[in-house]
């Protein structure tokens, strides 16, 4: 059968880059939102612009702001480059990628979240002695929990479906770098049109079966 | 006893607060927008003063002189909200336990048993509700208990009765003047209905143009 006659490397890649990234966004985006959400500082808005704009870039411009941090010449690269560390055609590169496209959708999601939780429950919860390590994770993050898990379906959709900049700095190397988004394309391109519609039947039974398990799951929270 | 005296700068008047209360229940009565609620944010301590202090049972909460500031934890005041405040995620059970799993309060240990306080209130048998199942008046009670399970030195009331209709208030107003009876520790309570400051307050302290205060005695009924 042609299943098993196919390469799963894309499939496994695609999946292991966006639940690792998924899981990045979340310990950075979350800390990093409540921070946000209840803080005023000087400069606050181009903070959150700077967080917001990979969300609206072209994949291509993400990709190549990545190429000229993480590039062997890059600001970055050229220090690790030092270290004997490569990057750029890893398939650290793609998780990178992904990291910095979803980062935004996991930003918004869990900003109005934690904005919309009552500020007198954690008052409540300050007055009864509680520590504000406990408040965060007894009080705050519960109640903000609904829009934090859309932001981490959201995440890990647009993780898997990333693909601009994915193909600039981690490249199309099959069994190495090459994801479900980017076999799809050269698939298409050399006229492999049998595994071009594998892989997008694939990725979208996949995709469909994530958000709805995560929708219905989501439903059953409700207090 | 609680001695305080505080002032704060607002954005359109300056709130000057001078309260002394035995284990009375004092009455703040005035309008809404008055500086009530943030009279009582500045005494639990969710609110900075800008100077004054604030003494507990010969304890300083609060002093700009002395740079002492405690936090809200520390400060062994209940507080219960206009809206209750009851955690929405957790039982009434998890919601009076709530306040017994702090450190402070494990390290004091505790003479009081969350159940037969609930009991006590009348509201037992809802132990393993959550908030959106109660009734205002229910939600009141469970509110209480988790505030004053803790033991608390002193209880602060923010417009308790607003939520409230006219039957289920008269009813909790009476129970609010027995619980101070049997706790014995000073009550502090924001109205702006003036029959329920005369029905409770054994001082009643009417607040005008910022100025909060039973010091001078503006105004005593009662």
């Amino acid at each position: 059968m042609f299943l098993q006659e196919m390469d799963w490397h894309p499939v496994i890649l695609s999946v292991r880059v966006a639940i690792i990234a998924t899981i990045i966004v979340t310990c950075l985006g979350v800390p990093l939102t409540r921070f946000m959400a209840r803080k005023e500082f000087y400069g606050k808005d181009v903070l959150e612009a700077a967080i917001t704009l990979p969300m609206v870039l072209p994949p291509s411009v993400v990709g190549y702001g990545l190429l000229m941090l993480i590039g062997k010449k890059g600001l970055l690269g050229r220090y690790l480059a030092d270290m004997g560390v490569t990057l750029v055609f890893t398939w650290y590169a793609a998780v990178i990628a992904a990291t910095v496209v979803a980062f935004p959708l996991m930003y918004q999601s869990a900003k109005a979240a934690f904005m919309s939780v009552d500020l007198d429950f954690e008052k409540a919860a300050r007055t009864l002695g509680a520590s504000e390590a406990r408040i965060f994770f007894t009080v705050t993050l519960p109640l903000a929990w609904p829009g934090i898990l859309a932001g981490l379906v959201l995440t890990f959709a647009r993780a898997l479906g990333e693909f601009g900049a994915t193909l600039m700095v981690a490249g199309n190397i099959p069994g190495l770098t090459q994801t479900i988004p980017t076999a799809i394309y050269f698939a298409v391109e050399s006229g492999k049109d049998v595994l071009a519609r594998t892989l997008v039947v694939i990725i979208t039974i996949f995709s469909f079966c994530v958000i709805f398990w995560v929708n219905r799951w989501a439903k059953k929270q409700k207090y | 006893m609680l001695d305080a005296g505080l002032t704060k700068k607002l954005w359109h008047f300056t709130l000057e607060v001078q309260l002394q209360v035995d284990n009375q229940i004092l009455v703040l009565l005035g309008p809404s927008g008055c500086g009530k609620t943030t009279t009582l944010a500045l005494l639990a301590g969710l609110f900075k003063p800008d100077e004054g202090f604030i003494k507990l049972s010969k304890q300083t909460l609060y002093s700009s002189e002395d740079n002492i500031n405690k936090p809200p934890q520390s400060r062994d005041i209940g507080y219960l909200f206009q809206n209750y405040a009851l955690f929405p995620h957790m039982t009434v059970r998890q919601n009076v336990f709530y306040g017994l799993k702090s450190k402070r309060y494990r390290q004091a240990g505790s003479a009081l048993d969350p159940v037969e306080l609930l009991d006590s209130f009348g509201v037992g048998h809802l132990i393993d509700r959550y908030p959106s199942m109660l009734s205002g008046g229910e939600k009141q009670r469970v509110a209480l208990a988790r505030a004053l399970i803790v033991q608390p030195k002193l209880l602060l009331l923010d417009e308790p009765f607003s939520a409230l209709d006219r039957n289920t208030k008269t009813g909790l107003r009476k129970e609010l003047k027995k619980l101070h009876r049997q706790w014995q520790i000073p009550f502090v309570l924001v109205t702006h209905d003036e029959e329920d400051a005369r029905f409770l307050g054994d001082i009643i302290v009417t607040i005008e143009n910022g100025q909060v205060g039973n010091h001078s005695l503006n105004v005593v009924l009662a």
